[in-house]
């Protein structure tokens, strides 16, 4: 055999991965092979691996259990790090773990994007001195991803389980998404739980792709398929830039799509009746270009990034028709990091207010929202990308403010003449401020106090008197609204807006 | 058999269904009324509504069962 072919041969022998019975196993359960998914993940082939080698002196770990390399997703540039779960359920040894710090560090180093396809049962517990407590052990993983945080896109593609100490790779990245029936997230497995504490659980309950996404809200998109991971996170891509020293890139514009209502009929003229805020949406961003985050999680609050004549923005929404819209600690605290996103890649942001404001009650207290919804105004007052905040109905208290009011420097603060600004809506409003005359009144001539008071008090918040006290900068025709942002987003794309000056804010986490 | 909870805290202000009408899926069941907003409570799954566990007028807590689909 000549030199050439035994390094063929070791080479193909390599990259078949493990034994023959594990990538059975994987494909009864809908798993494709790691080196499969990364095709269908690139434009082509991978372009560079780095450290097929690693541990090839020993038989049964090939490359370690993880491939490392870069490829071109969209022609951009990316590193990724892939568990290959025939080996040893892809575990970590010394070696993976070397492969995925330096794999990051050539993240770093190109300021490019860092992709985590994770498959993963842990620790090599048989390695630990060597993969978990040093300098270059486990840590350094984290410690590795905290740093490209805002600076390089991270997206983890999560296939399989992502568990103990490797659940926080996922934690890390700007976005996960998750295999319905595969993909799992845990500190501690179902039998740990129930030799530790006693509990009696499921992994679905526990740490299950669907949990994740609509419950702890540490999993960002639910999808039924490896394939279906793949094309979403090509998706997500292109509304990114490869680092945040770049703005995303421009496609073609394209038209909204075409709709027999028009905005001004979708409207309800009674405030407290509720809409779908996604038929609001899809009539002002170019056709089919929403591309939702967190859709599960705290449906109350729309978060996702969408395109309007063919340029990125981050659209963060109010639901009217989940909960009324009314903002909880989860919603705040899903928008607090969607909002940190889009400003750490240069993406314009667009708030679509329709909000009753802040739950009250003792529920929603002992859940913190009062800091919940303090790491939101943060997160938006901080954002310093183009800011838009748009009044399409009501703004009513506090939800003003988390949702870029005035007071927080967005570039412009619009409204529709459905606009109602005011700290409550007009029946609390009455309640509040007349309660004991209105008690002390006879019962029959209550109605119509309060109806008189109700009117004196929409007088007072009419929309055109707060423009005329320029509170907001323009009322704008709804069905214009589009054109609107289309030319604001272009002029305000000059702003070069620095925050304040220190080292960092002390965050209300 | 399908449990319909209340998505927050509030009170039932209006019946949409009545028991044993068929239900389509993300047919509205109740309507509350919570933050001085209608707030609809809509079944995911189609089918018979078995049992309204509410009256107009009843205060609901977060989660609390409101219908009973089959």
């Amino acid at each position: 055999m000549t030199y050439t072919d035994d390094l063929q041969n070791r080479v193909d022998q390599i990259k078949k991965g493990g034994q023959e019975k594990y990538h059975r196993k994987n494909e009864e359960k809908g798993k494709l092979f790691v080196r499969r998914r990364l095709e269908l993940l690139f434009d082509e082939d991978m372009d560079i691996e780095d450290a097929l080698f690693a541990n090839n002196m020993d038989d049964g770990l090939p490359s370690d259990g993880v491939v490392t390399g870069i490829g071109r997703v969209n022609g951009q540039d990316v590193c990724i790090m892939a568990n290959d779960s025939t080996v040893k359920a892809g575990s970590w040894g010394k070696r993976t773990v070397e492969k995925i710090i330096r794999i990051q560090e050539t993240a770093a180093k190109l300021e490019i994007p860092m992709l985590y396809l994770v498959d993963s049962a842990g620790a090599r517990i048989t390695d630990q001195v060597e993969m978990f407590p040093g300098r270059r052990g486990a840590g350094r993983i984290f410690h590795n991803q905290i740093k490209l945080a805002g600076r390089v896109p991270q997206v983890c593609l999560l296939f399989g389980p992502s568990a103990a100490g490797g659940a926080y790779i996922p934690a890390f990245c700007d976005i996960v998404v998750m295999v319905d029936g595969n993909a799992s997230m845990y500190l501690g497995s179902p039998r740990m739980a129930e030799k530790v504490i006693g509990e009696k659980v499921s992994l679905e309950e526990m740490g299950g792709a669907n949990m994740h996404c609509s419950v702890s809200g540490v999993g960002d998109v639910l999808v039924q398929s490896e394939e279906e991971a793949i094309t979403y996170t090509r998706s997500y891509l292109t509304y990114f830039p490869a680092n945040f020293r770049n703005k995303p890139g421009v496609t073609d514009p394209v038209d909204v799509q075409a709709f027999e209502k028009s905005i001004t009929d979708l409207i309800p003229e009674n405030q407290n009746a509720p809409f779908n805020m996604y038929d609001f949406i899809n009539r002002i961003i170019d056709e089919d270009s929403f591309c939702e985050v967190k859709k599960k999680f705290a449906p109350e609050l729309i978060t996702g990034l969408a395109r309007i004549n063919g340029k990125s923005v981050g659209i963060i929404a109010n639901q009217p028709r989940v909960k009324g819209g009314v903002l909880f600690p989860d919603s705040a605290d899903k928008s607090a990091k969607f909002i940190q996103l889009c400003d750490a890649f240069n993406i314009p942001l667009l708030f679509l207010m329709d909000i009753p404001g802040f739950m009250i009650g003792t529920k929603v207290e002992q859940a913190g929202i009062i800091r919940h919804g303090a790491k939101m105004l943060a997160a938006m007052s901080e954002a310093t990308v183009p800011k838009i905040s748009v009044v399409v109905r009501k703004a009513y208290g506090a939800g003003l403010y988390a949702m870029a009011g005035p007071a927080f420097e967005p570039d412009a603060c619009l409204a529709l003449p459905t606009a109602q600004i005011a700290v409550m809506g007009p029946e609390a409003a009455v309640n509040a401020v007349y309660a004991n005359k209105i008690a002390e009144l006879p019962e029959e001539e209550r109605p119509a106090f309060i109806k008189e008071k109700q009117e004196e008090y929409k007088d007072n918040i009419d929309i055109y008197r707060l423009a005329s006290e320029m509170v907001i900068d323009a009322i704008v025709e709804p069905n214009d609204l589009r054109n609107e942002l289309t030319k604001r987003y272009k002029i305000y794309e000059a702003k070069n807006a620095t925050f304040t000056d220190r080292k960092h804010g002390v965050y209300p986490v | 058999m399908t449990e319909i909870k209340a998505s927050m805290a509030g009170s039932v202000w209006k019946l949409t269904v009545g028991t044993g009408e068929k239900v389509e899926p993300d047919q509205d069941i109740v309507i509350l009324e919570s933050m001085k907003m209608e707030i609809p409570i809509a079944t995911e799954t189609g089918g018979t509504v078995k049992e309204l566990k509410v009256t107009e007028g009843d205060f609901v807590n977060e989660a609390d069962v409101i219908a009973i689909i089959e």
